[in-house]
């Protein structure tokens, strides 16, 4: 049960030997990517602002940073990792799908709404 | 093994398909309740940023203090830290669940003990956070459509101009006598009152950039570039004069001086929703402190409560995380 803990992360790729090792071990990985992505957002390097699907390369970089990290936290500091698939699929693709649909509306409806400001069908600049 | 059994077995109760106990299952099912008002406040947030994409505030300038550093630019270093504090607390919880697990009680105590004291770090660190935004440092002008009009002057930074702000209380030209009085409840109509007065009037302001002649105005529409645009002097004093209705200094729900009144709404609400979640956190986790203390989860052998603690303070890092990003990354 919860007492079996799962000790390797990157697919195996890494195996700590005791789940207090693993801790701090996923520790290091969170503050790195933190670093990274507030490094990233002082200097916002050149390339980084190029356009990618709709937003700034940068913007979509800060967004996959934070899945990741989203994704250990669960995994390991919730112990996500231990649970039985049921609970975890239970969990997880719930919340993924809802919160991935209501992204869509809601971006697509603000996206829409600022295109008829825009093209001064409505006027809001006075 | 007959099907009577098993059936007993199946719906006899005392079965765990998932291999969870009730508490901690449900402790899951109202994370996964709690992270979508979450998200659709982020979602709405996002809205409101994709309804105004060209003219949102940018957060780096928005969010540029360090607590005893005064006039440093130090954009971000602050969340950086409060970030930090709040994931390294979630570390002393796992590490309390895991001594846990080992039925250590004074490791349990002492990672406890820890993860409130981090708690407490971050909830105050907000505080802060509010109070500068709330005080804000520029101030601008506000127009009579709800834009906002910012001021700063060109200056020579290594060989090139760089745009710099200029607070509005180190131009405009106080007269002496002001025309404008605050009301009060005692006065006039009874029991209405107004709120604060800005510091200066729209006349100051106006005499003050006269006088000031390199003062340029700065509007909240993003250029190619992705910086604020710059207006020529000429149309700077046109805009104040035409259009300037209001002196804004710092953010509330009403007025903000950095730009979209619904950044701060926003700001507010999301980052106050979820101070509120590390609050009660930090209650939770005191009492589950107390609770280790005096051995309840010693007599009771299992030290589950503290896991089921630990999903929810979890929980309130993760949504941090993702409010860092939107709030102040992207």
């Amino acid at each position: 049960m919860a007492h079996e803990h799962k000790l390797e992360i990157f697919r195996g790729l890494l195996k700590f030997k005791s789940n207090t090792q693993k801790i701090w071990g996923v520790l290091i990985l969170l503050t790195i990517v933190t670093t990274v992505e507030v490094a990233l957002g002082i200097v916002k390097p050149e390339w980084s602002m190029a356009p990618f699907l709709g937003m700034k390369l940068l913007n979509w970089i800060f967004i996959i940073l934070t899945i990741v990290k989203a994704y250990y936290i669960t995994w390991d500091f919730m112990h996500m990792r231990d649970e039985t698939k049921g609970l975890r699929r239970a969990v997880v693709w719930t919340t993924i799908f809802l919160i991935l649909y209501l992204i869509f509306i809601l971006l697509q409806e603000g996206g829409y709404v600022f295109d008829i400001y825009d093209n001064g069908y409505i006027k809001r600049d006075f | 093994m007959s099907t009577a059994v098993a059936e007993g077995k199946t719906w006899g109760g005392g079965n765990q398909p998932l291999k969870a106990s009730y508490g901690k299952m449900m402790m899951w099912f109202f994370i996964v309740s709690d992270a979508l008002t979450f998200s659709g406040f982020l979602a709405a947030y996002g809205f409101s940023r994709f309804k105004f994409i060209d003219a949102w505030p940018i957060a780096d300038e928005v969010f540029t203090h360090f607590p005893f550093l005064h006039g440093v630019d130090a954009p971000m270093y602050y969340v950086a830290f409060m970030t930090f504090v709040l994931i390294m607390s979630s570390v002393t919880m796992v590490l309390a669940v895991d001594a846990g697990h080992h039925m250590n009680k004074s490791k349990v105590t002492f990672y406890m003990f820890l993860t409130i004291i981090g708690g407490l770090i971050f909830v105050g660190s907000q505080a802060w956070e509010w109070n500068t935004f709330i005080k804000g440092d520029y101030g601008a002008v506000q127009t009579k459509g709800g834009n906002i009009l910012q001021f700063g002057h060109y200056v020579e930074k290594d060989g090139e101009q760089v745009f710099k702000r200029v607070a509005v209380k180190d131009f405009a030209v106080a007269t002496a006598h002001k025309d404008r009085t605050q009301h009060e409840r005692k006065n006039g109509l009874w029991f209405v009152n107004e709120g604060t007065l800005p510091s200066y009037t729209m006349d100051e302001v106006i005499h003050g950039l006269q006088a000031n002649k390199d003062i340029l105005v700065r509007t909240q529409i993003i250029n190619e570039d992705g910086e604020k645009t710059v207006l020529s002097r000429g149309e700077s004093l046109d805009q104040i004069m035409k259009n300037g209705r209001l002196v804004v200094e710092g953010a509330n729900l009403h007025v903000n001086e950095y730009g979209s009144p619904l950044f701060a709404d926003f700001f507010f609400f999301i980052t106050g929703f979820h101070g509120f979640h590390v609050f009660s956190g930090v209650v939770i986790n005191i009492i589950i402190f107390f609770n280790v203390v005096l051995g309840t989860y010693e007599r009771r052998g299992s030290y589950e409560m503290v896991e089921k603690v630990g999903l929810y303070w979890h929980f309130v890092d993760l949504v941090w995380v993702f409010v860092f990003t939107f709030f102040y990354l992207v």
